[in-house]
């Protein structure tokens, strides 16, 4: 039950060393968000400072309308996933779901009561005798969260949760946090989650909004979908999505992108929204939204590899010097992809344009490019 | 097929050869470096299976012989030296050990972990220099503060009292403990206590809950070095305690030497038997501290 924001938080480390650039967020309360980027653009620095654990060089905290810059991490009404679990060694899993009760002080039946409670939730009763060295990584991972979940925060913040679990527990835990985010917003508690991980599977399936940084910089705060579908610049566009979103250099002219001797009519509803002065500028497309076609408008590119993944195959192609990925089904591969040179034709309304300059993507709001 | 087994059957039988030479070589080896190790083992050993031998025998045999084996052998070496010249038996003169041993392990326990934690996790001002002036009196001999403490526990009139034994390393006067502890502590995760904090921990909790357990194994051998050094310390008691009624063991392995006319040699080596044994008991109770050492520290994903 509660509004987290940041404003205009920094980070300076030894005086000179400056990881966060003053970030503005706002978190609405019982909102599930992410905050995903490369490793070193100081998502867990950020999330550090809403923990307390980390001093804050400049700019607030505010949680639940309170400004928490010097309160300890207890008072800030949050509790903390780590990427390593960070169970007690020494004591067994009743004791480390327990402690922060038992600091607090509270009466013997309620703490006994509330341990029943998370470790029924999260299905780890048979494991409360037992010390963490003799849990499975999952099992760890569920401890650490039932530790979390225990004291009924307003906010809690997940460091990388999954990060040290197989493909296969991760894909379970992500649904299953998911699922407890939404059954406790279900009975009325609606805790808002910050959720920090540097896997874009993970931003994507279980944030309601995700905050993509870099370098200590937000690029772009936005639903899922609206990531996907409208990256608000290059790096935005390079991060989401997989395989990763063809960038391919050129200058357009005329409502036509140039590329070497090629030319790709950009389609009149794009080009009409894009200024006609001419530029230099990168072109973006989802290796998802190719089509293989045997005539007509489209690129030519040499096939240079083709990966089966099964239900499609990624084909790697040259065009024009360029490396360009596209995925397509199995069948239409088996139709028309077995030639030396492939003709993949774009679908015209998914593509953006981005200035080459400062990597704003202009197909949005029809801005200019600088020629 | 026979094109086939006969190359084998030859090479199976050279194989053959070949593994019982080896087999035969690498039992010569071990043989020889067993006798070896065992040789000088027992070459460093002697002196201390001599000294219980001896302590055995009667006066007269003492000298006879290099030998370590008793001819009639006699407990009237133990039973005599722990009767002791002075009004006090040895039993007395080991309870003072205790009573010397038992606060400054204690002392130097607490103290050391409180610093070493301090020094380990905590940014202060003034850090580096006092850490630097740890180090330092780590690499200054003790020598050199005698005279300075003497006059100081003097003064305060200390003297002839266990406090000037206590005191320092209750202090967390021993910078070696302090070092070896910042060194462990270095090496032990902090997402433990970042958690202990989040759950509401404050430091003092933290350490206590937190830190003490995971600290453990080094805690164990700060306590088994303390307890040794102090058991073996002979100058500290001799300085500070003049009264016989005070004295630890050590002194008074001293006191039988110096009072005694005709040393009476087997009550001598008897009791030197009986000074060593606690040590000994304890190192080899608490081995496995040693053994399992760092590894006991934060769980690995």
């Amino acid at each position: 039950m509660a509004q987290v924001q940041l404003k205009n938080l920094e980070k300076v480390y030894n005086k000179t060393n400056k990881v966060v650039h003053g970030i503005d967020l706002d978190i609405k309360d019982g909102e599930f968000m992410v905050l995903v980027g490369p490793s070193g653009c100081a998502k867990s620095t950020t999330l550090r400072m809403v923990a307390g654990l980390e001093d804050i060089t400049a700019g607030d905290v505010i949680i639940g309308g309170e400004r928490v810059n010097d309160l300890s991490p207890s008072k800030r009404q949050i509790a903390m996933v780590f990427q390593n679990y960070a169970l007690y060694p020494h004591m067994k899993v009743r004791g480390n779901l327990s402690f922060g009760l038992r600091i607090a002080g509270r009466p013997k039946a309620e703490i006994a009561a509330a341990v029943d409670k998370v470790a029924e939730i999260l299905e780890i009763e048979p494991l409360l005798d037992r010390l963490p060295k003799q849990l499975s990584g999952g099992q760890a991972q569920r401890v650490a969260l039932g530790r979390a979940l225990i004291k009924n925060p307003g906010v809690f913040l997940f460091d990388e949760p999954l990060s040290n679990l197989d493909a296969k527990l991760r894909a379970s835990m992500r649904v299953r946090i998911t699922d407890l985010h939404r059954q406790l917003k279900a009975e009325g508690s609606s805790p808002t989650v910050i959720y920090v991980t540097h896997d874009q599977t993970e931003a994507m399936t279980m944030g309601d909004r995700i905050c993509v940084m870099q370098a200590g910089h937000i690029m772009q705060v936005a639903t899922p979908k609206e990531l996907y579908n409208a990256p608000a610049n290059l790096f935005v566009a390079g991060f989401i999505g997989t395989p990763e979103m063809n960038l391919v250099e050129g200058a357009m002219e005329g409502g036509e992108f140039i590329m070497g001797s090629q030319r790709l009519a950009l389609g009149s509803d794009l080009a009409g929204r894009l200024s006609s002065q001419p530029g230099n500028a990168v072109l973006g497309i989802r290796p998802q939204q190719f089509s293989l076609v045997s005539e007509g408008p489209a690129l030519q590119a040499k096939l240079v590899n083709a990966e089966f993944m099964g239900h499609e195959v990624y084909m790697h192609a040259d065009c024009e010097g360029r490396r360009l990925v596209s995925v397509v089904g199995a069948a239409e591969f088996e139709a028309r992809g077995q030639s030396d040179v492939i003709r993949l034709r774009p679908d015209p309304k998914t593509l953006h344009v981005f200035d080459k300059s400062d990597g704003r993507n202009v197909s949005l709001h029809g801005g200019s490019i600088a020629a | 097929m026979a094109d086939i087994t006969m190359p084998k059957t030859a090479a199976r039988i050279s194989d053959e050869a070949a593994a019982a030479k080896r087999a035969r070589m690498d039992l010569i080896s071990a043989v020889v470096r067993y006798s070896l190790l065992f040789g000088v083992g027992f070459l460093m050993l002697y002196p201390l299976i001599w000294l219980v031998g001896a302590s055995f025998k009667t006066n007269s045999e003492i000298f006879a012989g290099a030998g370590f084996l008793p001819e009639s052998p006699t407990v009237e070496g133990y039973v005599q030296g722990w009767q002791t010249s002075t009004p006090y038996t040895f039993g007395r003169f080991f309870w003072n050990s205790f009573l010397i041993i038992l606060p400054k392990v204690i002392g130097t326990a607490i103290s050391c972990t409180m610093v070493a934690y301090a020094f380990a996790r905590f940014e202060f001002p003034l850090k580096k220099i006092l850490f630097g002036s740890v180090i330092a009196v780590l690499l200054l001999p003790n020598v050199v503060t005698r005279i300075p403490q003497y006059i100081l526990f003097r003064d305060l009139g200390w003297l002839d009292s266990f406090l000037p034994l206590w005191v320092p390393s209750a202090l967390a006067g021993d910078a070696f403990f302090v070092f070896m502890l910042v060194q462990f502590l270095r090496s032990l995760p902090t997402d433990m206590e970042e958690a202990a904090r989040v759950d509401g921990a404050n430091s003092l909790q933290t350490l206590i809950f937190i830190v003490v357990p995971m600290l453990g194994p080094a805690l164990v051998s700060v306590c088994l070095f303390q307890f040794m050094w102090t058991m073996n310390d002979f100058l500290g008691p001799l300085i500070y305690i003049s009264s016989v009624d005070k004295y630890p063991v050590s002194l008074a392995l001293k006191l039988s030497i110096d009072t005694t006319e005709a040393f009476e040699w087997n009550r001598i080596l008897a009791m030197s038997v009986l000074t060593i044994t606690p040590a000994l008991v304890v190192f080899f109770a608490a081995q496995r501290y040693f053994i399992e050492g760092i590894s006991a520290g934060g769980r690995k994903g």
